[in-house]
This record gives C-alpha cells, sequence and structure tokens, in this order.
C-alpha cells in the first residue's frame, strides 16, 4: 500500500464507522448513566435545582477543556489520521498521555518518528494497541475491584469504637485536591526557577502568570457570588476564570514576543 | 420513604451501580482492544505483537503504575457511579476530577455519601458527554476550524488550559485551607526547584504532595477535635 493509499485509508469512512460505533456506546453508558443519577437523587429527596446545577456548571466547566483536547486530535490526525485521535481522545484517553505514547509507540515498534510519511498498516495498528492497552489499568481495576473498593471505603470498620479517622472523610478529599493543585503550581515553579540550571530563572513563566490571573479573576467571580449575592455566577465562575486567563496567555505572549 | 425504606433502597441502588458499571467496563474493554484488530482486518496487516511487547515494557509499564495511583486516588473522590464513567472516558486530571469537585462545592455534598455520589456521576456524565460532543463537532468541521485552533497567536491559551483550570481551583481551596495549602505548595515548590527533572513526572507528585496535605490536614483536624473534648 502507498503512503498516500493508507493515509486515506486511515481516514475512511470504514474507520470513522469503527471508532464511530464505540464512541456511540460510550456515549449512550453516559447517558445512561446520567438518567439514573438524576432519578436517584429525586428518589432520595435531594433538591432538583441543585441536581440541574450540576449538570449546567459541569457542562460550562467542560467546554474549555474539550476545545484543549480538540487540539489533541488535530495534532494527532496529520501522523495518525483522524479516526484514532478522535477514539483516543474520546474513550478512556488523556491529553496528556496521548501524545507522548504515541511518539514513544512509534519508536518502540522500529519508525524514526510519528509520521504519516514512514507509517505501515502494520505499525499504526501496533501503535493503536499499545495506545489502548498502556492506559486501560483504571478500566480493568474498575471491572475488578471497585466494588470491594467503595463498599469499604464507605463502611471502614463495622465493630468497636469509633475510628480516629471518624469525620474527617471530606476534610481529606479536600486536602487530595490541594495536593494535586499543588504539585502543578510547584512543577510550573519548577520550570520556570530551573529549567535551564538550578536558579537560572530562565524557563517558560507564562503558566504561572496563567495561574495567577485565573487565580485573581477567580476571586472576583467569589467576591460577585459572596458579597453581591450573585448566586447564579458561581456556576460560570470556573470557565469565566479560565477564558479571561487563557485569553491572557496570548495577550501577555503577544506584548512579550 | 422511611430510614428502612430509603437504606434498601439505596443497597440496591449501590448493587445495580456495581452491576451496570462491570457490564460497561467489559464491552469498552473488548470494544477497544477489538479495535485495532478490526482496523488490521480492514487494512490488510494486524498489530505486530512482538513489537507491542517490547513497546510494552518500554512505556507501559510505567502508566500502569499511574493508573494504579490514579485508581487508588480518584475512586474515594468519586464514588462508584462516577469511578466507573471516569475511567471509562479518562481526561481525568485536566477535567473530569476538577469538574466533579467543583460540582460537589457548589451543590454542598459530603464525601462518601450517596448524595455525594449522585453529584459526581452527573458531573463526568455530563462533562463527558460535553466533549464527546466537541470532539465530534470538532472533528465534522475539522478542515474549517484547523486554521483558526493551529494559528500560532492561539497557541499559547490552549497550551494553558491547565493552568488556567489549576489557578481558578487554587484560590477556591486555598482561600478557605491555606494553613494546609502553604505546605505542599512550598515542598512541591522547592522539590521541583531542586530536582527539575521531576516536572515530567508531575502526575506521579500528586501522591507525595497530596499524602503531605491530608497528613497536615488531619494534624489540624485531630487539633481541632480535641480542642472541643
Amino acid at each position: 500500500m502507498e503512503q498516500s493509499d493508507l493515509y486515506r485509508y486511515l481516514n475512511s469512512p470504514t474507520m470513522y464507522l469503527i471508532v464511530g460505533v464505540i464512541i456511540l456506546f460510550v456515549a449512550a453508558a453516559c447517558i445512561f448513566f446520567m438518567i439514573r443519577a438524576y432519578k436517584a437523587g429525586l428518589a432520595i429527596g435531594m433538591d432538583k435545582a441543585k441536581l440541574k446545577r450540576t449538570i449546567t456548571s459541569s457542562a460550562t466547566f467542560a467546554v474549555l477543556p474539550s476545545v484543549g483536547i480538540l487540539l489533541g486530535v488535530i495534532a494527532l490526525a496529520g501522523s495518525l489520521g483522524t479516526p484514532l485521535p478522535w477514539l483516543r481522545l474520546s474513550v478512556i484517553g488523556a491529553l496528556h498521555y496521548e501524545t507522548t505514547v504515541a511518539e514513544a509507540a512509534a519508536e518502540a515498534v522500529g519508525l524514526e518518528k510519528l509520521s504519516a510519511s514512514v507509517m505501515t498498516p502494520e505499525a499504526f495498528t501496533t501503535i493503536a494497541l499499545l495506545m489502548t492497552v498502556c492506559i486501560m489499568w483504571g478500566m480493568v481495576l474498575s471491572l475488578f475491584l471497585t466494588k470491594k473498593y467503595s463498599t469499604k471505603l464507605r463502611n471502614p470498620g463495622k465493630k468497636g469504637k469509633p475510628s480516629k479517622f471518624a469525620g474527617f472523610g471530606d476534610t481529606a478529599m479536600t486536602a487530595m485536591f490541594i495536593g494535586l493543585v499543588s504539585a502543578y503550581i510547584g512543577s510550573y515553579i519548577g520550570s520556570f526557577v530551573s529549567a535551564d540550571g538550578l536558579f537560572s530563572f530562565s524557563g517558560d513563566w507564562l503558566p504561572l502568570a496563567v495561574v495567577v490571573v485565573a487565580a485573581i479573576v477567580m476571586a472576583g467571580f467569589i467576591w460577585l457570588t459572596e458579597k453581591k449575592k450573585a448566586a447564579w455566577v458561581e456556576s460560570f465562575s470556573i470557565a469565566g476564570s479560565m477564558i479571561i486567563a487563557m485569553a491572557a496567555a496570548v495577550l501577555i505572549n503577544g506584548l512579550v514576543h | 420513604m422511611n430510614e428502612n425504606e430509603r437504606k434498601v433502597w439505596l443497597e440496591t441502588f449501590d448493587e445495580r451501580t456495581h452491576l451496570y458499571g462491570r457490564i460497561i467496563c467489559a464491552v469498552a474493554l473488548v470494544m477497544l482492544i477489538g479495535a485495532p484488530f478490526v482496523m488490521g482486518a480492514y487494512l490488510g496487516a494486524m498489530p505486530n505483537i512482538a513489537a507491542f511487547g517490547k513497546g510494552f515494557l518500554a512505556i507501559g509499564l510505567v502508566w500502569l503504575v499511574s493508573c494504579i495511583a490514579e485508581y487508588l486516588i480518584y475512586v474515594p473522590m468519586l464514588g462508584a457511579g462516577g469511578s466507573y464513567l471516569a475511567f471509562i472516558t479518562g481526561n481525568l486530571i485536566n477535567m473530569k476530577i476538577p469538574c466533579a469537585i467543583n460540582a460537589r462545592d457548589i451543590v454542598g455534598t459530603k464525601a462518601g455519601t450517596h448524595e455525594n455520589e449522585i453529584i459526581s456521576t452527573l458531573s463526568i456524565a455530563t462533562s463527558s458527554l460535553v466533549t464527546i460532543l466537541v470532539l465530534a463537532v470538532g472533528v465534522a468541521a475539522m478542515i474549517p476550524l484547523q486554521p483558526v485552533l493551529q494559528d500560532p497567536a492561539l497557541q499559547p491559551a490552549f497550551e494553558n488550559v491547565v493552568p488556567a483550570l489549576f489557578g481558578a481551583m487554587a484560590y477556591k481551596y486555598y482561600r478557605k485551607n491555606m494553613n494546609v495549602a502553604v505546605w505542599p505548595l512550598v515542598i512541591m515548590s522547592l522539590l521541583f526547584i531542586v530536582v527539575p527533572s521531576l516536572v515530567g513526572s508531575t502526575s506521579f507528585m500528586i501522591l507525595p504532595s497530596g499524602a503531605i496535605a491530608i497528613g497536615i490536614a488531619f494534624l489540624f483536624f485531630k487539633k481541632k477535635r480535641m480542642g472541643r473534648m
């Protein structure tokens, strides 16, 4: 098969059909779980307005990161065709994972680079399998362990005196999330300070500037919510902070360069 | 429904969540692993298993450890229903986890409760559907959209989606927990400054960073509880 033929095959309706069926299945699973959760919330007496607010805030929250993920599809489409990256980033994929693993997988199968110009059908299917298998372990663990693990989490000790951790679960979850955010912000600080040698202060400072702008805008939204009683702002505060901070990145980059 | 009926109803709900979650996970796994072989049948070339094995040893083992760590951390945050969906749909750190935490915060549910599980399931299902929709529209409009999305002037915006997300989330969570947040933030910053190569392993560093935050939070929690005695 010629290289140009291969790229045509990778973008053919048959390939779209193969990935489309899987994506439709996953979309149907999401709709099924969504309706089920909504009905369960009403059945146990949760406020309908809160359930609707969860849907609205999650939908607005997801738009911008989704556009970022779309860029991952575009980035990989040039070498792997469009259907495979579309599948990978719609189902179990992760933006930071797919682009790096695709490169590593291409190297592992003996290609000099991840490019349509050197791709072969065998290399393509091997890369597709590698990209899937390397990241599927969360699903495998879910299949075999989630029932036991989540039951254990809900009932940590059934007998004896109350655990010293009783009532700490909610605080622990917030702390874990603070740890997650801190690891990323710490990495931006480290990249800026020591990217080109210890304390060289010559690394990329744009991510740090974006963090600061997003935090300031978020402070503004929280002020509006709490002091001006504009509760509706809360559902859009994350998406709003992100879009302003991302616009600031374009502006700062334009001014500096 | 009275307390007893509610308990029985929730037990049945939990059982079915696991049943449906497992079925969907199993079907999705078969479809995903099968896809490269179906594509192989169409293209006339099956995956090379020797090259696959070599590649898996080179890159797969690292992600295996990462997936196990993510699983242990995120299931307590999301509950069963949310976890099944999140591990099927992916993009956890850059979307699903912050999205579910944000929804929980807006609605005010407590971790480990059924209310929290319902909220996180709704949040993850909604955000997954939005991603599927945005990607579908984006793929359909790939040709007209590509020049706009790949415009060099706009690249700093898309390269900084995660810093923008975490900047907003940091303010929201740090301001009420500064006594906890300062420790992982300072320790992680120093660590990344002294060992800059760790930047490539940030997703692994969530574990020690989270452990530090939980440890400090527990000390404050204990102190506060002793103060009440």
